[in-house]
C-alpha cells in the first residue's frame, strides 16, 4: 500500500470538489473534508486533484482535509452478498437503517461484507494439491446457493500448503500456500477493472425468461447483451423485474440506477416470496440489489453499475451463469453528463461527454459466455434499460447502446397506452442470436419451433401492412384471404404476444407452454385457410367460438385437458361450416 | 457574524463575493443593501478564490457596497405541529398576519434520502371519487402522482376535487394537506384559498405562496420549504399528508433562469443536464416509511409547454413520478370534466392498491379491458373520417360506439359527484356489456360470469 498522502479542499462545486497538494492517481479513493467523505480521483491537472464525491457535500468548506487511501474503488466479494442490498459503492442499506435511521446521511461507512459472520467452510482441495489462480478451493452453503471460494485471480497459485474446515469470518485464513501466500474467503476487487477469464466463448444457449415475446421471437442469449429502450412507463421497469424473477439464471444482480425508491422496496418486498420455478427457493436467495435512487448522490450512481457488474463476475467466476438488470443506462450516462459539466470538460452530442460511447462499450463487453480460470464455463448477461428523453430513439445514449448490444427491444408508448404488455414492439425489435440459438431451439422445443417462430413474424408483418390499406379503405374491403391473415394475426397479438405480468399465472410462461399456444393459433390459421379455400365465407371462419376459449389458456396453470378440447372443438367447428356448403 | 463588501460580479440571480474565509457549499447567506433590506441566498460554489451565490430574491438594490454575511450553516427551517392553517410565504414567512412559526425542531430543507431500504411500499387504497382515476388510474397512499395538464385546463378544479373527496375508505386517520404554490397567479389562488375555506381544509393545511410577481429564483426552495413540513407531520407527527406542489413548471423555469446565470452548459431545450436529479431530489419525497404511521402523498400539477409530453418538464417528470394523470384539451372542447385521458396516463402503483380484499377482484381486468376498448374505439375515429361508418365491420362499429360511451358516461362526470370504487367499475361493466362477450379478451371466464351484468340480471 501507498504511504497516505494529504492534500487541502480548495473549492467544492456540488459533487466535483478540487484539492491541492495531494499526491494521486487517477481513480484512487480519498477521503474528503473534515467528515472523510468518500470519493475517487478523477482528473489530475498540475497541483490540482479533481475530486467526485460519493456523498453530498453540503457545508464541505475549502481548507479542509484531504487524504489518499492509495486504493482504488473497490467491493468486497465473498459469502453475504446474496439477498443483500447496497447503494452504489456497496454500502448495505440495512446496515444504514441501523447505523443512522430511515434517511441516508451522510460519512457513514459500512464494509460490503459482515466481517463478524462466521461461514461454514467446506474444503474441497486438500494438502498438497497444486491450486492456480481462480481455483476453487471450498464452498460455503450460503442460501440455498453455494458460495464457491476462489484462489484470487492475482494470486500466483502454488501448492496447498495447509487448508481448514470449519467456521470462518470472511477476513480469517482458510488456505495457505507453500509460497506463504494466505487466503482468505474474502477478495477485494477494483470496479472499474473487469475480472480474467480464461477464454471468452460463443453465447450458444438462450437465458429462458418465460417471456413469450422474448423467448418465442427476440430471445437473448446466456452472456449476450439487450437493450431495452422505452419512454416513460412503456414497461422497462416491469420487463427488468419479470426477467429478474423468472430467467433461468442461477444468479440475478439487479442494478436500480438512478431510479425510484420504491421500485426498489417492491423488489425487496416481493422477492422474498416468489419462488424460484427450478428451485422452489426464495427468488430473493439468489439475488443481490444495488439500489442508488436517483435522489442519491450521483457520483455513487455512476459507480453503481460497475459495482454492479463486478459482483456479476464474481459470480460467473465461480461457473454460475448470472444475469444482470441496469434500469436505466440512460441514468448512469446522465451521471457522467453531470460530473463531466462540472469538470467543463468539451462536450459532445447533447451534452454528454465524449468517452459515453466508449463507457458504454467497455460496459455491455464485461457480459459474456466464459470459460472461467478454474476451467468452468458461467456467463454474465446483461439488460439495460434506457430512457430516451421525449422515448425519441435517436439520441446518444440509446444510439450508442444500439451500436454495442445484440438484443433490441423497443418499448412502444402506443402499445403501453392501449395496454398491450409487454408493450415490445414486433416489427422494430430484434435479436442477433437467432442463428446461434436455433440449434437449442430444434433439440430443446421442438424441429417444428424456428419455422413456427418465422411463421408469426411473416403473418405480423404482414399485418403491418394490410393496416395501411385498411386505414384507406376500411377492413371489410380486404381480399378474403387477407381477412384471415388479420384475424391469424391479432390471435398472435393478443393470445401469444400480451403476457400480463401481474397475473400469478401469465406472469410466467414455460416453452412447452409457449410452444403449445403457438401450435394451437397455427392449427387455426391452417383451418382457416383451407376452409377458405373449400368456399367457407371469411366472416365465418373468423368469427369460429372455439377459439374464443384460447386466450383463457394464458391464465390456467394445468391447461393441457382445455387446450385438447380447444383443438378439437376447433376441429369440429370448420367440419361443419364445411358440411353446410355441401 | 463577519460581513464582506467583496461583491466583484452579480449576474441575474448569481451574486458573486472574493477574499473570504472558507465558506460552506449550500450555506445560507444574507445580503444586506445599503437601504438595510436583508435578501437571503445560498451558496452554488465555493473555492477559496470566489464564492457564488444564488439569491433568492430580486436582485434589483444589490450592488458591490452590499454586505454579506455567511451564516455557517445549511437552510433550515422551523416546523411545528401549529404551521397547521398557516399561510406562508414561499420562503416560509407568515404571510396570514401571524406569529413567525415557532420552531419544535430545525430541519435542513435539502431532505436526505429515504433509505430504500427503510421504505414501506404504498398499498392503501385512496378514493377520490373521479372514475378515471379510481378505476383506470389508482391513487394509493404515499404515491407521487402528477397532473401532467396546459394552460387553460382545469387542472386546478381536478386538484380541488380529489383534494375533497379523497379518503381511505375504512381509515380515520389524522390527515393534513400541505399546498405549495409556485408562480401561479392571483386569481388562481384565489380559486385555492376559496375553496380550502369553504370546505374547512384550511384547518388541516399548511399553505406556501409565491405568486407570479414574487421573484422566480424563490421557487427554488418553496417546495422543499412545503416537502420538509410534510415529512415532519408524516413522518415525526403521524399524519397522512397530501402534498399539491403547482406549478411544476415554474419551478423548471426558474431552474434554467439559475443554469442560464451561471453560464452552464445547457441540456434538451436550454433546461440544464441536471434537471433530471434535481427533480428527483423533489419528487421522491414521497412515499412511506417501515414502523412510521404517517405518510406523503404527492399530487404536483404542471402544464406542459404547447401541450407537449415530450417537453423536458413533463418527460424528465415522468420519469420519475408514479404515473401521471394527463389532461386533454380535446376533451375539455367537448365539454367533458373531468377531461382526464386515460390512454397516455397511468398509476404505477395500482396494482399494489386493488384486487380482491382492497378493492374488488375483477378491478384490473376491468381497467384493462376498457383501456383496450377504447384504444381501438379512439383510432376507428380517424378511420371513420376517411371511409365512413358504413365501411366498418359490426365489431368496429360496436367499438366506435365504446369509444364514444366511454367519454360521455364513464369519464364525465360532476365536479361534486363524488363516486364510490364499486360505482365507477359497475359503471364499467355496464359498458363492456355493450360488447360482444368474446371481445372482453383480458377478463378470465369465472370474472365474466360474475360480474357481467348479463348473467348478474339472471342471477338476481
Ligand atoms: N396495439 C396494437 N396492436 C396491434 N398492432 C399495433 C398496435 N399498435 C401499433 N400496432 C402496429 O403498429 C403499426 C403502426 O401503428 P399506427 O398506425 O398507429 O402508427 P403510425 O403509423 O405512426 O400512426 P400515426 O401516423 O397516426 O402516428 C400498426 O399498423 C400496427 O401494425
Ligand atoms: N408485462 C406487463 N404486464 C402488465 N402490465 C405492465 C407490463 N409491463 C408494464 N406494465 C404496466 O406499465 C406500467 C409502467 O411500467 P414500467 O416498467 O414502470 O415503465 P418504465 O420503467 O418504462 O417507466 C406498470 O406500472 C404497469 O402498470
Ligand atoms: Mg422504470
Ligand atoms: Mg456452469
Amino acid at each position: 500500500m501507498k504511504a497516505e498522502s494529504k492534500g487541502i479542499l480548495k473549492r467544492i462545486s456540488g459533487p466535483v470538489v478540487t484539492a491541492v497538494g495531494l499526491d494521486a492517481h487517477m481513480y484512487d479513493v480519498v477521503q474528503v473534508g473534515d467528515e472523510q467523505l468518500m470519493g475517487e480521483v478523477i482528473r489530475i491537472e498540475g497541483d490540482k486533484t479533481i475530486i467526485q464525491v460519493y456523498e453530498n457535500t453540503s457545508g464541505i468548506r475549502p481548507g479542509e482535509p484531504v487524504s489518499n487511501t492509495g486504493l482504488s474503488l473497490a467491493v468486497e466479494l465473498g459469502p453475504g452478498l446474496l439477498t443483500s442490498i447496497y447503494d452504489g459503492i456497496q454500502r448495505p442499506l440495512e446496515v444504514l437503517v441501523d447505523k443512522m435511521g430511515n434517511f441516508i446521511e451522510r460519512g457513514v461507512t459500512a464494509p460490503g461484507l459482515s466481517h463478524e459472520t462466521k461461514w461454514e467452510f467446506m474444503p474441497l482441495v486438500k494438502a498438497g494439491d497444486a491450486v492456480a489462480p481462480g481455483a476453487i478451493i471450498g464452498e460455503v452453503q450460503e442460501t440455498n446457493i453455494v458460495t464457491k471460494i476462489m484462489v484470487p485471480p492475482k494470486s500466483k497459485g502454488g501448492v496447498v500448503k495447509e487448508i481448514k474446515s470449519g467456521a470462518f469470518t470472511v477476513d480469517e485464513v482458510v488456505c495457505t500456500l507453500d509460497s506463504g501466500e494466505d487466503i482468505k474467503m474474502m477478495q477485494i476487487w477494483p470496479v472499474r477493472v473487469p475480472r480474467p477469464v480464461t477464454e471468452k466463448m460463443n453465447p450458444d444457449i438462450p437465458l429462458i425468461t418465460g417471456q413469450r415475446i422474448l423467448d418465442g421471437l427476440f430471445p437473448v442469449a446466456k452472456g449476450g447483451t439487450a437493450a431495452i429502450p422505452g419512454p416513460f412507463g412503456s414497461g422497462k421497469t416491469v420487463t427488468q423485474q419479470a426477467l429478474a424473477k423468472w430467467s433461468d439464471a442461477q444468479i440475478v444482480v439487479y442494478i436500480g440506477c438512478g431510479e425510484r425508491g420504491n421500485e426498489m422496496t417492491e423488489v425487496l418486498t416481493e422477492f422474498p416470496d416468489l419462488e424460484d420455478p427450478k428451485s422452489g427457493k426464495p427468488l430473493m436467495e439468489r439475488t443481490v440489489l444495488i439500489a442508488n435512487t436517483s435522489n442519491m448522490p450521483v457520483a455513487a450512481r455512476e459507480a453503481s453499475v460497475y459495482t454492479g457488474i463486478t459482483i456479476a463476475e464474481y459470480f460467473r467466476d465461480m461457473g454460475y451463469d448470472v444475469s444482470l438488470m441496469a434500469d436505466s443506462t440512460s441514468r448512469w450516462a446522465e451521471a457522467m453528463r453531470e460530473i463531466s459539466s462540472r469538470l467543463e470538460e468539451m462536450p459532445g452530442e447533447e451534452g454528454y461527454p465524449a468517452y459515453l460511447a466508449a463507457r458504454l462499450s467497455e460496459f455491455y463487453e464485461r457480459a459474456g459466455r466464459v470459460e472461467t480460470l478454474a476451467g468452468d464455463s458461467g456467463s454474465v448477461t446483461v439488460i439495460g434499460a434506457v430512457s430516451p428523453p421525449g422515448g425519441d430513439f435517436s439520441e446518444p445514449v440509446t444510439q450508442n447502446t444500439l451500436r454495442i448490444v445484440k438484443c433490441f427491444w423497443a418499448l412502444d408508448a402506443k402499445l403501453s397506452q392501449r395496454r398491450h404488455f409487454p408493450a415490445i414492439n414486433w416489427l422494430n425489435s430484434y435479436s442477433l442470436y437467432l442463428d446461434t440459438l436455433s440449434k437449442w431451439y430444434d433439440e430443446n422445443v421442438s424441429p417444428e419451433w424456428n419455422g413456427l417462430r418465422t411463421w408469426a413474424m411473416e403473418i405480423l408483418q404482414k399485418e403491418a401492412e394490410l393496416q395501411e390499406i385498411v386505414q384507406l379503405v376500411g377492413s371489410d374491403a380486404l381480399p378474403d384471404e387477407e381477412q384471415v391473415t388479420i384475424e391469424v394475426a391479432r390471435m398472435l397479438r393478443e393470445i401469444f404476444l400480451q403476457q400480463n405480468a401481474f397475473d400469478p399465472v401469465d406472469t410466467y410462461c414455460s416453452m412447452e407452454k409457449q410452444y403449445d399456444i403457438m401450435l394451437a393459433i397455427k392449427l387455426y390459421a391452417d383451418l382457416a385457410y383451407s376452409a377458405l379455400k373449400a368456399g367457407v365465407a371469411p366472416a365465418k371462419i373468423v368469427t369460429i367460438t372455439a377459439k374464443n376459449d384460447l386466450p383463457q389458456i394464458k391464465f390456467t396453470q394445468d391447461y393441457k385437458a382445455d387446450m385438447e378440447k380447444i383443438h378439437k372443438a376447433m376441429e369440429a367447428e370448420f367440419a361443419k361450416l364445411r358440411e353446410a356448403l355441401r | 457574524m463577519k460581513e464582506y463588501r467583496t461583491i466583484n460580479k452579480i449576474a441575474g440571480p448569481l451574486v458573486f463575493v472574493e477574499k473570504t474565509e472558507p465558506v460552506g457549499y449550500e450555506e445560507l447567506v444574507n445580503i444586506v443593501q445599503s437601504d438595510g433590506t436583508v435578501k437571503r441566498g445560498q451558496v452554488l460554489d465555493t473555492s477559496d478564490e470566489i464564492v457564488v451565490v444564488q439569491v433568492f430574491e430580486s436582485t434589483a438594490g444589490i450592488g458591490r457596497d452590499s454586505g454579506v454575511r455567511f451564516t455557517g450553516e445549511t437552510i433550515k427551517m422551523p416546523v411545528s405541529k401549529d404551521m397547521l392553517g398557516r399561510i406562508l410565504s414561499g420562503s416560509g414567512k407568515p404571510k396570514d398576519g401571524g406569529p413567525e412559526i415557532v420552531a419544535e425542531k430545525r430541519l435542513d430543507i435539502g431532505g436526505a434520502a429515504i433509505n430504500p431500504y427503510a421504505r414501506q411500499s404504498p398499498a392503501d387504497f385512496i378514493q377520490t371519487g373521479i372514475s378515471t382515476i379510481d378505476a383506470t388510474n389508482t391513487l394509493v397512499r404515499g404515491q407521487k402522482l402528477p397532473i401532467f395538464s396546459g394552460s387553460g385546463l382545469p387542472h386546478n378544479e381536478i386538484a380541488l376535487q380529489i383534494a375533497r373527496q379523497a379518503k381511505v375508505p375504512g381509515s380515520t386517520e389524522e390527515f393534513a394537506v400541505v399546498f405549495a404554490a409556485m408562480g401561479i397567479t392571483k386569481e388562481e389562488e384565489n380559486q385555492f384559498m376559496a375553496d380550502f375555506e369553504r370546505t374547512g381544509a384550511l384547518e388541516h393545511a399548511v399553505v406556501f405562496l409565491n405568486l407570479a410577481d414574487d421573484p422566480a429564483v424563490e421557487r427554488i426552495i418553496t417546495p422543499r420549504l412545503a416537502l420538509t413540513t410534510a415529512e415532519y407531520l408524516a413522518f415525526e407527527l403521524g399524519y397522512h399528508v397530501l402534498v399539491i406542489l403547482t406549478d411544476m413548471t415554474n419551478y423548471c423555469e426558474a431552474l434554467r433562469q439559475i443554469g442560464a446565470a451561471r453560464e452552464e452548459v445547457p441540456g434538451r431545450r436550454g433546461y440544464p443536464g441536471y434537471m433530471y436529479t434535481d427533480l428527483a431530489s423533489l419528487y421522491e419525497r414521497a412515499g412511506l416509511i417501515k414502523g412510521e404511521k404517517g405518510s406523503v402523498t404527492q399530487l404536483s400539477i404542471l402544464t406542459m409547454p404547447g401541450d407537449d409530453i415530450t417537453h423536458p418538464i413533463p418527460d424528465l417528470s415522468g420519469y420519475i413520478t408514479e404515473g401521471q394523470i394527463v389532461v386533454n384539451r380535446e376533451l375539455h372542447r367537448k365539454g367533458i370534466y373531468p377531461p382526464i385521458n386515460v390512454l397516455p396516463s397511468l398509476s404505477r402503483l395500482m396494482n399494489a392498491g386493488i384486487g380482491e380484499g382492497k378493492t374488488r377482484e375483477d378491478h384490473k381486468k376491468v381497467s384493462d379491458q376498457m383501456y383496450a376498448g377504447y384504444a381501438e374505439g379512439n383510432d376507428l375515429r380517424g378511420l371513420v373520417a376517411i371511409v365512413g361508418k358504413d365501411a366498418l365491420s359490426e365489431r368496429d362499429q360496436l367499438l366506435l360506439e365504446f369509444a364514444d360511451h366511454f367519454e360521455n358516461r364513464f369519464v364525465r362526470q360532476g365536479h361534486d359527484e363524488d363516486r364510490s370504487i364499486d360505482d365507477s367499475l359497475d359503471l364499467g361493466w355496464e359498458l363492456l356489456a355493450t360488447l360482444p362477450e368474446e371481445l372482453l379478451v383480458r377478463i378470465d371466464r369465472d370474472l365474466i360470469r360474475k360480474f357481467h351484468p348479463k348473467y348478474r340480471s339472471k342471477e338476481a
